[in-house]
């Protein structure tokens, strides 16, 4: 069943054109990842998809029952909140704001919510440190549990953009994992990164932008693509297996 | 230390004393509250640039025989709006939209001033503010104005929380930002005309600033910096306050020094306490 449908999609700011030609269909239970360089476009489309942001053409559209508060998001690292003073708890809690309506204060249930959540990504540890206390990669899976929060069960897709910058090789395996997992419990994964390399490994689709769609099709599709083949060696440096692989076949 | 006790008595004998308790009391309590959000939005020079602009409502009021606040309240809300409106379209960066605004309202204050009445000690209690200049009128609006800061904080907490942590993630998961950041600036704006002519157009600012600053260095939940810099800007008031009474110095120095001694101590209690964690580890 089809969850996302961009048509002809194109954003533009201030009347100059910034991205064109998005065309392409995200069924339920893919693993999307959204790559290219900075400026391609990728962060106004994940904007464009939350709906903060509307296409100058063409038109986005979700499936049936699809709404708001079925989409988790984890958005770009923002450099004022490393120093935040907000503990764990504060920062998790604010993710069941979109359930809360006009009512003003967090329930039990709410807070039931976030310790489930905490504990389901090994966190429940931190619940009471400060956010500024944490790693990056301990930021991040408590950005991860926020977004996870806003629907526990009834969660249909997860936007993430660019969780894994700044982060060491071992952190990012970590998230990735714990990423996959969420998508193998039925949750629709759509990923910003830089890191084609490995997008290509988790990923089940792959969109490339660059200003334009560049390529948008299976994971494995794109390894054998020009284009594809000579990102995945910029964004690694050859000596990987995954692109000597793909210069073997190519 | 009788003494004290006794001159601190004898300073709520006088009306305009417990009068500028009152009001100074309340705006210190407002401000701190909205304040910790502003400084870490990094809007904290918001304050800064709307003390200025009441100034220049105020002068204007003046050489005109309007009611102050009639004149001044409106022109800092208008204000508030525009300086949020420019920050955010980008069209003028926000520091710089802040200079530009706070120097040309002083300019027409000063202008207006001297073509009508002349430079006299108005200016100077307008500038530096004179807990004499306060009235009935400003003691009834200084505490309608808290009851409904106090109100809109209880009820908004978690989404000024929201929008203050990631105004990204609240717009996406359907918070509606600028409804809250609006409110903010009005209340801050209100805030300020308040309390400025107390605590004099240049120095207002602080009361917004200082407490969250100071309270920032000790604290790490966003509900404890929030409480902490509420309590800290009502007793750093009321010491200030005091010692411009025992003293005879102006009300809004003594207020903004005391908040500056309390700002160092709370920065070695967080610097001595950091120091701690560490050599533990």
């Amino acid at each position: 069943m089809s969850i996302l449908t961009c048509a002809e999609v194109a954003f533009s700011y201030n009347g100059s054109v910034v991205v064109k030609g998005l065309d392409f269909n995200v069924e339920e239970g893919d693993y999307l990842c959204i790559v290219g360089e900075n400026g391609s476009g990728k962060s106004t489309l994940v904007k464009g998809m939350l709906g903060l942001k509307s296409p100058s053409c063409g038109s986005i559209s979700y499936g049936a029952g699809i709404a708001p508060h079925n989409i988790g998001y984890l958005p770009q690292q923002n450099e004022l909140q490393r120093t935040f003073p907000a503990s764990v708890e504060e920062v998790v809690l604010s993710g069941r704001l979109a359930n809360k309506g006009f009512r003003p204060f967090y329930s039990a249930h709410d807070r039931q919510i976030v310790d489930e959540t905490l504990q389901r990504l090994g966190i429940s540890d931190f619940k009471s440190y400060g956010f500024g206390q944490l790693s990056g990669g301990q930021q991040q899976r408590v950005l991860l549990a926020r977004a996870l929060c806003t629907a526990p069960d009834t969660m249909r897709m997860l936007i993430l953009d660019e969780p894994m910058s700044g982060l060491d090789p071992l952190i990012k395996q970590e998230l990735y994992t714990l990423i996959k997992s969420i998508n193998q419990q039925g949750v629709t994964i759509i990923v910003v990164t830089h890191d084609v390399q490995t997008a290509v490994t988790y990923a089940s689709h792959i969109l490339h932008l660059e200003q334009r769609q560049i390529f948008y099709g299976s994971a494995h599709d794109f390894q054998h693509t020009e284009a594809g083949r000579e990102l995945i060696r910029d964004s690694c440096g050859g000596h990987c297996l995954v692109c000597g692989l793909g210069a073997q076949r190519g | 230390m009788t003494d004290i006790i006794a001159a601190l008595l004898q300073m709520f004998s006088f009306t305009f004393m417990v009068r500028a308790l009152v009001v100074g009391l309340m705006v210190s309590l407002c401000s701190a509250l909205l304040g910790v959000s502003l400084v870490l939005k990094r809007y904290s020079m918001i304050g800064h640039g709307l003390s200025h602009v009441g100034f220049g409502a105020l002068a204007v009021a003046t050489a005109f025989n309007a009611a102050p606040l009639l004149v001044s309240i409106p022109v800092t809300v208008i204000a508030a709006f525009l300086l949020l409106r420019l920050s955010e379209s980008g069209l003028i960066k926000g520091d710089a939209a802040i200079a530009l605004i706070s120097a040309s309202s002083i300019a027409i204050g000063v202008f207006v001033i001297s073509v009508t009445t002349g430079m006299n000690t108005d200016v100077d209690n307008y500038l530096f503010g004179s807990i004499l200049a306060l009235n009935q009128e400003d003691l009834v609006l200084s505490v309608i104005l808290t009851a409904v800061v106090l109100v809109l904080f209880v009820f908004f907490y978690n989404k000024i929380f929201a929008i203050t942590f990631d105004e990204t993630f609240a717009r996406a998961t359907g918070t509606r930002v600028d409804i809250y950041n609006t409110l903010l600036a009005v209340l801050i704006a209100l805030t300020i005309v308040v309390g400025m002519r107390m605590m004099g157009a240049l120095l207002i600012s602080s009361l917004v600033i200082f407490p969250a600053l100071s309270a920032m260095h000790t604290c790490r939940r966003f509900k404890t910096v929030t409480i902490c810099a509420a309590a800290l800007s009502v007793v750093c008031f009321f010491i200030g306050l005091a010692i411009s009474f025992l003293y005879a110095t102006p009300t809004g120095a003594s207020v903004v020094l005391v908040n500056l001694v309390a700002f160092f101590i709370f920065y070695l209690i967080g610097f001595s306490r950091g120091h701690l964690v560490k050599s533990r580890e």
